[in-house]
């Protein structure tokens, strides 16, 4: 139970074990765990940025489901207003349409029976005419009344 | 084995180191071995675990590793506050060395010394931490430790100041003086000695428990056995955490 030179050996193995334990041993392994230290802090704000995107994400895409619900709504109403609109004109041009034509059709009866009663009014003056020359022949000179007669014809016509 | 020699020379035969040499350049050479091969040991499996540390996802092995140093990291950080390469691998090597040393006392006490006499070995000792020597050769490291740093951090007057003038004050220089170097030689002493006192204790007792007829033995070799396995980690831990406070100690200026 003597204190001899054991202990001087068990000094320098000591020395040994505490020097190879500094120097290969510790830097290595918290070199590692520091990393890891980080790696992790790293991924968790990674993870909280993430959720923070997406609830950003999820209101951004409501907005814009929103946004397309409401410009829907308007498309549609101001389409229905168009075609509203649309029938209201294609009504009223039926209108003005008919109208023309009813016109058109009553200028052409009117040009008709004008044109009719015209040559009516031809035949009957040649007719009357002829009447009277029938009549007169006897009676008066062609030449002789020739004036008179065409005066005649021409208050007719 | 009782019959040799009856019980006292059954236990002196346990307890004598296998040495060479005579007086003081007498060296217990299983204590040598033995601390050596767990050394060895201690440094293979830190060294292995060293190279395979990534930052990635750890391994059963490098859990255990890193574990560790973080646990001797931890203690470090509570007590010293400043910043050394040196005490943290050194807090390390403690607990791990002296935790290997006093793994040493659960291998059953006749089955080393059995296998050293067939190998022609008279004694063997295999726990070297029942060695005076190897505890205090720990402890004295430790001790010149603490003077160094002593001297490096508060310079040589400031380290004479602190032994000569506190708690006193300068006017009663040789209390003072007396006072602090008992302070100072009780620290290698105590740490040497507790481990040694605790861990020669515990083997004694399973010689002793060896001693008992065959059928009573695991009855009480058992729980002794468990009670130790909390006394080989504790010592350990006590050791470590010692030389760290010590050593941050002899950081702090006064």
């Amino acid at each position: 139970m003597s204190i001899n030179a054991t202990l001087i050996g068990q000094m320098i193995t000591f020395t040994l074990l505490v020097w190879f334990t500094m120097k290969y041993v510790w830097p290595p392994i918290m070199q590692a765990l520091e990393e890891r230290k980080s790696k992790i802090a790293e991924g968790l704000a990674a993870a909280e940025k993430g959720q923070e995107e997406i609830k950003l994400a999820e209101k951004k895409a409501t907005k814009l489901l929103k946004d397309a619900k409401d410009q829907a709504a308007d498309i549609i109403s101001s389409a229905q207003k168009r075609a509203n609109e649309i029938v209201d004109e294609s009504k009223i041009n039926a209108v003005e349409e008919g109208d023309r034509m009813i016109k058109a059709a009553q200028a052409q009866i009117e040009q008709e029976i004008s044109q009719a009663r015209e040559g009516l009014r031809k035949d009957v003056s040649a007719l009357a005419l002829r009447a009277a020359e029938q009549i007169l022949k006897e009676e008066i000179d062609k030449a002789k009344h020739k004036t008179i007669l065409s005066k005649a014809t021409e208050e007719l016509g | 084995m009782a019959s040799e020699g009856g019980a006292t020379g059954y236990i002196v035969h346990h307890l004598t180191p296998l040495s060479v040499g005579e007086g003081f350049w007498t060296l217990h050479l299983d204590t040598l071995f033995f601390s050596m091969v767990l050394g060895g040991v201690f440094i293979w499996f830190f060294k292995s675990q060293a190279e395979k540390a990534t930052a990635g996802v750890p391994n059963m092995t490098q859990n255990i590793a890193e574990m560790l140093v973080e646990f001797v990291d931890g203690q470090v950080k509570d007590s010293f506050h400043g910043k050394s390469k040196l005490i943290a691998p050194l807090g390390l090597t403690i607990f791990c060395w002296v935790f290997l040393w006093n793994l040493m006392d659960l291998i059953p006490v006749d089955l080393m010394s059995l296998i050293a006499s067939l190998m022609g070995i008279e004694y063997l000792r295999v726990v070297p931490s029942t060695d005076l020597n190897a505890t205090f050769a720990l402890s004295i490291s430790v001790f010149i430790l603490i003077i160094f740093y002593s001297i490096k951090i508060k310079g040589v007057f400031g380290f004479a100041k602190e032994l000569t003038c506190t708690p006193f004050g300068p006017f009663l220089m040789p209390f003072n003086l007396l006072l602090k170097v008992v302070e100072e030689i009780a620290k290698p002493i105590s740490l040497g000695l507790r481990l040694f006192g605790n861990l020669y204790a515990g083997e004694l007792i399973f010689i002793l428990i060896a001693l008992l007829p065959p059928l009573i033995q695991p009855a009480l070799s058992f729980p002794w056995a468990i009670f130790h396995i909390l006394i080989i980690v504790l010592q350990a831990f006590i050791f470590m955490v010692l030389t760290i406070v010590y050593l941050s100690m002899a950081h702090e200026d006064h």
